[in-house]
């Protein structure tokens, strides 16, 4: 199921925000920097973010991991990915 | 039983006698077309289910002067309840607030086999329609009244943006949106009471509030009841969002957060909660939020969590929310915050 998807889940993110976010298309950013950097995004652009994050990864997130810690950064991500496809025993 | 939004209107045999692929020179059934107006002034907004040719029938509906009634009308060859669903994603509305008028028991019940929340009703019963209690608002709004023509607005926004290639914050810029913030008056308090019974989504608790209630909270120096209009290059959406803060002397509580689901699109959910953020922060005092948790809430859940905002309290479904105030947020720079505060 899941793991038949994509494998590279830090690039398919970084690719996703940098199409769907105009502040990413031209600069460099890294895995690790936070990307919510005034600590606030839209709740337009942070739901279909969870949405394209559930959809392309076939991961359901739960109410309590949705928090401004595991959407911070583009590994804060994958590292929630990660974890609930651990959960769900891939 | 849930307020209707949404009537949706079978043509041949239901809206108009004959059938039109037939050749038939269909006429509207008799009371109609006073019909159709009516449940548009009190803001129930229409469609079309049909099996039609599109073009013929969309022809027909103008030469009546029906068409403009008529938001995205499905006239295909496919099941009903596709185009039930249809309508029911353009709009943005829950199945359990449409209502589906055929004459065909076979329609009726193939749509109320796919959507089981969708109240069917045979189009013998139409003259009925108007005395329903669901389809009967105690009060109609000046934002229900105009409720079609927002939607309209809507429709040309989302064909602009569809001619759009890009990011969609750069379409939203291009959008020149002013939200404006006020503390509700005595004309808000009905829409108020409207939006509490119509949003779902962007809905912090899902609890509705009277306009005697609110009347009393608007009254009460011990409560700051905020309402918001979002208005655009097409126009004005109304008032679509309001706020509920009880007030200590050491603490506020957002009672009550709700933006109108017409505005989830556009990135605006997360703007009063920055105003009442900054309010906070600025009045010195601790911040907390009421949250009931239901099956349609997910983006509001979602709004509280990512703006730093976490459980203190939970009990079943209600949670209470602290924020720390540690991070100022800052306005999206696509949209101009106006407030008489």
């Amino acid at each position: 199921m899941a793991n038949t998807g994509v494998t590279d889940v830090p690039a398919s993110i970084r690719g996703y925000l940098r199409a769907n976010m105009t502040a990413f298309a031209d600069v460099e950013f890294s895995d690790e920097d936070n990307i919510f950097e005034q600590g606030f995004v839209s709740s337009m652009f942070a739901m279909q973010l969870l949405h394209y994050i559930e959809s392309t990864f076939d991961v359901e997130v739960p109410d309590d991991g949705i928090t401004l810690k595991n959407f911070s950064s583009v590994s804060r991500m994958a590292d929630l990915v990660a974890r609930l496809r651990t959960a769900t025993g891939d | 039983m849930k307020m209707a939004k949404c009537v949706v209107w079978d043509l041949d045999d239901t809206l108009w006698r004959g059938t039109l692929s037939a050749g038939d020179d269909v006429v509207p059934r008799d009371g109609i077309v006073d019909l159709v107006r009516t449940l548009d002034s009190r803001g129930i907004l229409q469609s079309v289910a049909s099996k039609n040719n599109h073009d013929d029938a969309l022809r027909r509906l103008t030469e009546l002067g029906l068409a403009e009634y008529f938001l995205y009308p499905q006239v295909n060859w496919n099941s009903k309840s596709s185009s039930v669903t249809e309508i029911q994603k353009r709009l943005n509305i829950g199945f359990d607030t449409i209502m589906f008028v055929d004459d065909q028991p076979f329609e009726r019940d193939e749509v109320s086999f796919v959507h089981p929340d969708v109240e069917t009703v045979d189009a013998a019963d139409h003259l009925t329609l108007a005395t329903l209690p669901r389809l009967s608002p105690a009060v109609v709004t000046e934002d229900a009244a105009r409720r079609r023509e927002m939607y309209l607005q809507d429709q040309a926004r989302g064909d602009a943006e569809l001619g759009y290639q890009g990011p969609q914050e750069e379409f939203l810029r291009g959008l020149d949106m002013v939200f404006t913030i006020a503390r509700a008056a005595d004309g808000d308090l009905p829409r108020l009471e409207e939006l509490t019974e119509r949003t779902n989504q962007l809905n912090s608790t899902g609890i509705q509030y009277s306009y005697d209630h609110l009347e009393r909270l608007s009254r009460d120096p011990g409560h700051d009841l905020w309402v918001c209009e979002l208005t655009d290059r097409y126009g004005s959406y109304g008032k679509i969002g309001m706020a509920l803060v009880e007030k200590h002397a050491d603490r506020w509580v957002i009672n009550l957060l709700l933006m109108s689901c017409r505005t989830v699109s556009k990135g605006v959910g997360t703007v009063l909660l920055s105003f009442l953020l900054r309010r906070a922060a600025d009045e010195g005092t601790r911040l907390f939020a009421r949250f009931r948790r239901t099956d349609r809430n997910r983006q509001m859940l979602l709004t509280y969590q990512l703006a730093n905002f976490r459980v203190v309290e939970q009990d079943g479904s209600d949670y209470l929310y602290e924020n720390d105030l540690s991070v100022r947020p800052e306005f999206p720079d696509y949209i101009q915050v106006d407030s008489d505060a």
